[in-house]
């Protein structure tokens, strides 16, 4: 069906309260960070430099994947102009909150310097994004393929109340149920903050259970495989039951996908619980206890109701939070966003709500 | 006019609305900078041709410089017409045939910019343009 329709762009084209679950606040340049390492580190960085982001090896549609009008007047890089993501971000949309994932390769082998890049990254995020934006919550970043060094750097950006949660990437070097990764997930449900795992990472594996594919279309259009692979992980290996009051967010990973998911998983789990014995609740209970899911890029099934049917499968309205992804390309505007009419209340959970509970914000 | 030479634009406000003035080839064309998938700044996009692969492997490129691309998720738009464009053996959306509604007229009636194009879902709003004394008169209607 051929549709003229007219709109005016932007400026504060919604009145409801909006929380936006993902917002890519980025790193000017690597001097960018120099203020906050330690003299050795800023000397090994200017030397050596990060490693690059591996996982990622197809060109991603833009330039930093990024809506080519996004680039600011400043010459900085998207996402890194606070005054231009004010204006064509939070000021455009009426965003009340917004959380921010700053996309960092912080995933090296070498952890020491990882470790001391992650706290340069949340001590720069802290200093120039959310001192002079209250608007802005941020996401500690960590080294995360060690739990010891992770655990600690928790400990201590747990205790700035900006920080919203922690951030991790979905392809890490092993599946992230596994026990290494469980100081992090102790240590994030002691300082009571939810573990965010956003879309990428360079953990070294494909995101495919068969091999690497060709082109940023698969990449795109089946992260969720991935990401199904992780939620597996997290049952199986006790992650939920071992860590009760732990919150896992998924990031920019769909969420179509879960129902079934859960359905197989349930069924397999009364078959298989020997295997698993540790596992007193269904997989389908701690998922829909423990896990959280952002909404970009929003699930578009040809016909709207059948959006309203995955909700009614899914079971976890309660749980979805609405995110813009901006400034990447395939950013979700906030007033197009939902594909179905949905009752007002699971509506207004879905743009703000669910976020404002689980990341307390008042 | 010589503020819009050839393969150039300018974004103008008439009415209130935001419009783009394109020229291609010495002919001028206007669309409304909005796009009618989610409202993104669609005058602001790059401004390309269309590839068409028949086969895999065979790529064959045409129309440099009549097709702009929407700054946030990349819709293809004909800027002489307005109609957007996509590939049906490549994007799985089958759904534009059940209803045909006013205003899908340039849709059903106009010829693909290239061989294995069909109509996309959305047209963008355009205007009529003249060009008096070296002036581009872009014919908003009230």
């Amino acid at each position: 069906m051929a549709q003229t329709l007219t709109r005016t762009p932007t400026r504060a084209r919604t009145k409801a309260q909006i929380v936006d679950g993902d917002i890519h606040n980025a790193v000017a340049s690597d001097k960018a960070l120099y203020p906050y390492l330690p003299e050795r580190w800023r000397q090994y960085h200017a030397q050596f430099g990060m490693r690059t982001y591996t996982g990622s090896i197809y060109p991603r549609a833009n330039p930093n994947a990024a809506r080519t009008d996004a680039w600011p007047p400043s010459g900085l890089p998207p996402g890194a102009d606070l005054s231009f993501l004010r204006e064509q971000l939070l000021d455009a949309w009426n965003i009340a909150y917004g959380i921010c994932n700053p996309l960092v390769g912080i995933q090296g082998p070498y952890v020491e310097y990882t470790a001391a890049l992650a706290r340069a990254v949340n001590e720069w995020q802290a200093a120039e994004w959310l001192d002079p934006e209250p608007r802005l919550k941020g996401s500690i970043v960590i080294p995360y393929e060690d739990g010891d060094l992770a655990a600690a750097e928790i400990d201590r950006a747990a205790r700035d109340p900006r920080f919203a949660q922690v951030l991790m990437l979905i392809r890490s070097r092993e599946p992230l149920g596994k026990r290494r990764f469980w100081k992090i997930y102790e240590a994030a449900e002691r300082n009571g903050l939810p573990v965010g795992i956003h879309f990428g990472g360079a953990g070294g594996n494909p995101f495919t259970g068969a091999g690497w594919p060709s082109f940023y279309l698969e990449d795109h259009g089946g992260t969720s495989q991935v990401f199904q692979a992780q939620i597996a992980s997290f049952v199986c290996e006790g992650v939920f039951e071992r860590f009760p009051n732990l919150n896992i967010v998924l990031i920019e990973g769909g969420f179509a996908w879960l129902a079934p998911l859960m359905w197989r998983l349930d069924t397999s789990w009364k078959r298989l619980k020997d295997e698993v014995p540790y596992l007193h609740r269904a997989p389908s209970e701690q998922i829909r206890q423990q896990v959280w899911l952002t909404t970009q890029p929003m699930e578009e099934p040809a016909k709207p109701e059948h959006f309203v049917q995955l909700l009614d499968h899914l079971g976890m309205a309660d749980h979805l939070m609405f995110a813009t992804d901006y400034p990447h390309w395939d950013f979700d505007a906030p007033d197009q966003a939902i594909p179905a009419r949905l009752a007002p209340t699971v509506e207004a959970g879905i743009m703000a709500g669910n976020a404002k509970r689980l990341y307390r914000l008042s | 006019m010589d503020e819009i030479p050839p393969g150039t634009r300018k974004i103008v406000e008439v009415a209130g609305r935001s419009i783009g003035v394109f020229n291609i080839g010495g002919e001028f064309f206007a669309l409304r900078n909005s796009c009618p998938h989610q409202g993104g700044p669609l005058c602001t996009g790059r401004v390309s041709g269309f590839v068409i692969a028949e086969t895999p492997g065979e790529y064959h490129y045409s129309r440099q410089g009549e097709i702009l691309r929407c700054p946030w998720h990349g819709w293809e738009f004909d800027i002489r017409t307005g109609q957007s464009w996509f590939d049906p053996a490549k994007v799985r959306v089958r759904r534009y045939d059940v209803t045909v509604a006013p205003g899908s007229a340039i849709a059903t009636v106009e010829p693909p910019p290239a061989p294995g194009l069909a109509p996309g879902p959305y047209v963008a709003e355009t205007y009529a343009v003249s060009v008096e004394q070296h002036l581009v008169m872009v014919d908003v209607p009230g």
